[in-house]
């Protein structure tokens, strides 16, 4: 949090409109979407919480109904039946009572590009109904706080992905919003972009913003989020905190390896897998997919230290004529509990 | 926690929000933006608006008539015609365009429908804005009138008729161009262009008086379809009587009745597109 003043004009630029006494920030009850001529629900019915000043991730793959959420808790898309809450606020009853206290960081530029930076905020705050002085401080502030303050009558067309982000993230919180939704914030972005992000999403938590942030990224939710929901084929798998999550995956010790099959491989794995489950000590084994590696990926579960079941699985695999090219010892993460939700590997 | 969350009301720069903020006051600052964009290009905006009827009044009314290819009286038909093609082509250009881009290209209009007023009073703002612009261009067209033909056909009793009549023709223009820029798919819009705008500038009896086609029954029937014949026969009834035309206030009431459709035909794509 370096470089910020502490004269009251920078709090309060990132003080959110307080929502009234233990009010959930985002409340979400059975709620589901059918999109027309779809053959199934792309959301079917979710219910969670998220509580006032948390930052909360929402994980899945593309086609997960991250997007389809956020976009109805943002007032965008109308769901099919359930219940949705903002600050309080009924987005489906209220929609423009929701509008006033949520803010939306989408996924793509739609910076208004006939107005400069400085524009592109101060014309938001208007639609919000900002006074015109405060409209002003803030906007400074926002400038100077998100490392635009150098250039802020440029036209956003002339400002790189990262620097893009950081204005739509800073034109969003000119209305002092309750509930920040974040969309996808991170694709695309370089790895210092990225970092500078996170620092933001940090320094807003500190301040009080409740923050919704979806990813396919699992270094992103688990850095970012307090809890994180995983969430596939339109169905929330589960909540917890990072850690939570990972310790319900405690002793589910693994060994990940990545095997280039034989010339005569002709079955796929499945042999090799059966040989492997046959040695003392393995609980369980199973193919990922993973469009990433060039063969294939096998995930060992096995009792104890991983270490030992190296030299066994080598052999094993030598033994079925193919070739063990990468062998990790997985303490589990965030994507063994992902993997182990939903049987697949995210990316 | 490194910052203290002093009470949201308190401080110096404290967001006290307007209490009495209301959703049309959020229509008035989207209009805010829309006018200071076009203000501040203000002579590209007129130029754009104003090059197409300088020409058709420059060749229609004053080479044609000129050369005897037109007769002199021909000017008391054109003239109004041509500040109805002006006003409801205008209008429906400055839906029309920016909507097909702001959806599909730049989603620039998110940030509007993410503000706190209806999804329906931000396509209301699009045509409100539209018709200004489309009044802008209707207006330029009575000092060009002057300047290009030496005199235009004026009477001052019916001035606020005439006033009306303009107004209404912007307002259908924009209209219609709200529906073309909600229901056509952006990779079709060249296309629907070409195919809707020439029918529609050359049906709108803006170039010739109604009444006197019924010698060509059938383009009289084409032309009463559009509604911009309405604009163009009102305008004539007033400005220039002397010309055969459909009564003035007939063309009011199928005026009105084709923007009240055309409205609600609008609102209900822009809403289905803005919503998912």
């Amino acid at each position: 949090m370096s470089g910020r003043s502490h004269d009251g004009m920078t709090d309060d630029v990132l003080e959110p409109r307080p929502t009234a006494g233990d009010t959930p920030a985002v409340e979400v009850a059975e709620l589901a979407k059918r999109y027309p001529k779809a053959p199934v629900e792309s959301l079917a019915g979710v219910s969670f919480q998220v509580r006032d000043g948390e930052v909360f991730g929402f994980l899945g793959p593309n086609g997960a109904g991250k997007s389809t959420t956020i976009g109805i808790l943002t007032t965008r898309i109308r769901p099919t039946r359930g219940r949705a809450l903002v600050a309080g606020v009924d987005v489906v009853a209220d929609p423009v009572g929701a509008r006033r206290v949520l803010g939306v960081v989408p996924q793509q530029n739609n910076l208004d590009r006939s107005l400069s930076v400085r524009q592109n905020l101060l014309f938001h705050a208007s639609y919000h109904g900002v006074p015109a002085d405060a409209r002003q401080r803030r906007a400074d502030a926002l400038l100077e706080q998100f490392g635009l303050a150098d250039r802020p009558d440029g036209r956003p067309d002339d400002f790189s992905g990262g620097q893009i982000q950081r204005m739509m993230i800073a034109r969003a919180l000119m209305h002092a919003p309750s509930v920040l939704f974040l969309d996808e914030p991170s694709t695309g972005l370089d790895p210092a972009a990225r970092l500078f992000l996170w620092e933001k999403v940090a320094e807003l938590k500190a301040s009080g913003t409740t923050v919704v942030i979806t990813t396919h990224d699992m270094d992103e939710a688990a850095t970012l989020s307090d809890r994180v929901a995983i969430i596939d084929h339109g169905t929330l798998l589960a909540l917890d905190t990072p850690s939570a999550l990972v310790r319900g995956m405690a002793g589910e010790r693994t060994l990940d390896c990545t095997v280039e099959p034989g010339g005569d491989a002709g079955d796929g794995a499945g042999s090799l897998l059966a040989d492997i489950g046959g040695l003392t000590g393995v609980r369980e084994t199973e193919q990922l997919e993973d469009p990433t590696v060039n063969g294939w990926r096998v995930r060992i579960h096995v009792e104890g230290e991983p270490a030992p079941f190296v030299a066994p699985v080598a052999q094993a695999v030598s033994a079925a004529g193919a070739r063990l090219t990468d062998v990790r010892l997985g303490e589990p993460n965030l994507e063994d509990v992902f993997i182990h939700l939903t049987g697949r590997a995210l990316r | 926690m490194t910052t203290t969350r002093p009470d949201a009301a308190a401080g110096p720069g404290a967001l006290d929000r307007l209490p009495s903020w209301g959703p049309w006051r959020t229509g008035l600052a989207i209009l805010r933006r829309d006018l200071f964009v076009t203000l501040r290009e203000f002579p590209i905006f007129l130029a754009q608006v104003t090059l197409q009827p300088l020409f058709l009044l420059f060749v229609f009314g004053k080479v044609l008539t000129e050369l005897g290819y037109a007769r002199p009286d021909y000017q008391l038909v054109l003239f109004p015609g041509l500040v109805a093609l002006a006003a409801v082509l205008t209008g429906l250009q400055s839906t029309a365009l920016p909507l097909v881009i702001e959806f599909s290209y730049s989603n620039e209009i998110e940030d509007r429908l993410l503000a706190p007023l209806p999804i329906g009073a931000v396509a209301v703002e699009k045509v409100v804005f539209a018709a200004m612009r489309a009044f802008v261009a209707a207006a330029v067209m009575f000092p060009l009138g002057v300047w290009i033909l030496g005199s235009i056909p004026w009477q001052a009793s019916t001035f606020p008729a005439v006033l009306a009549m303009t107004v209404l023709g912007c307002l259908l223009g924009a209209a219609m161009g709200l529906i073309l820029g909600t229901y056509v798919p952006p990779n079709r819009i060249n296309v629907t262009f070409a195919l809707v705008l020439t029918p529609l500038i050359f049906t709108g009896s803006s170039q010739y008086p109604w009444p006197s086609l019924s010698h060509l029954r059938w383009f009289q029937v084409v032309s009463a379809c559009n509604p911009m014949t309405y604009v163009s026969e009102g305008l004539r009834g007033l400005m220039s009587p002397s010309i055969p035309h459909i009564q003035t206030w007939v063309c009011f009431v199928v005026a009105i009745l084709a923007l009240v459709v055309l409205m609600v035909i609008g609102m209900i794509g822009f809403i289905r597109r803005a919503l998912g």
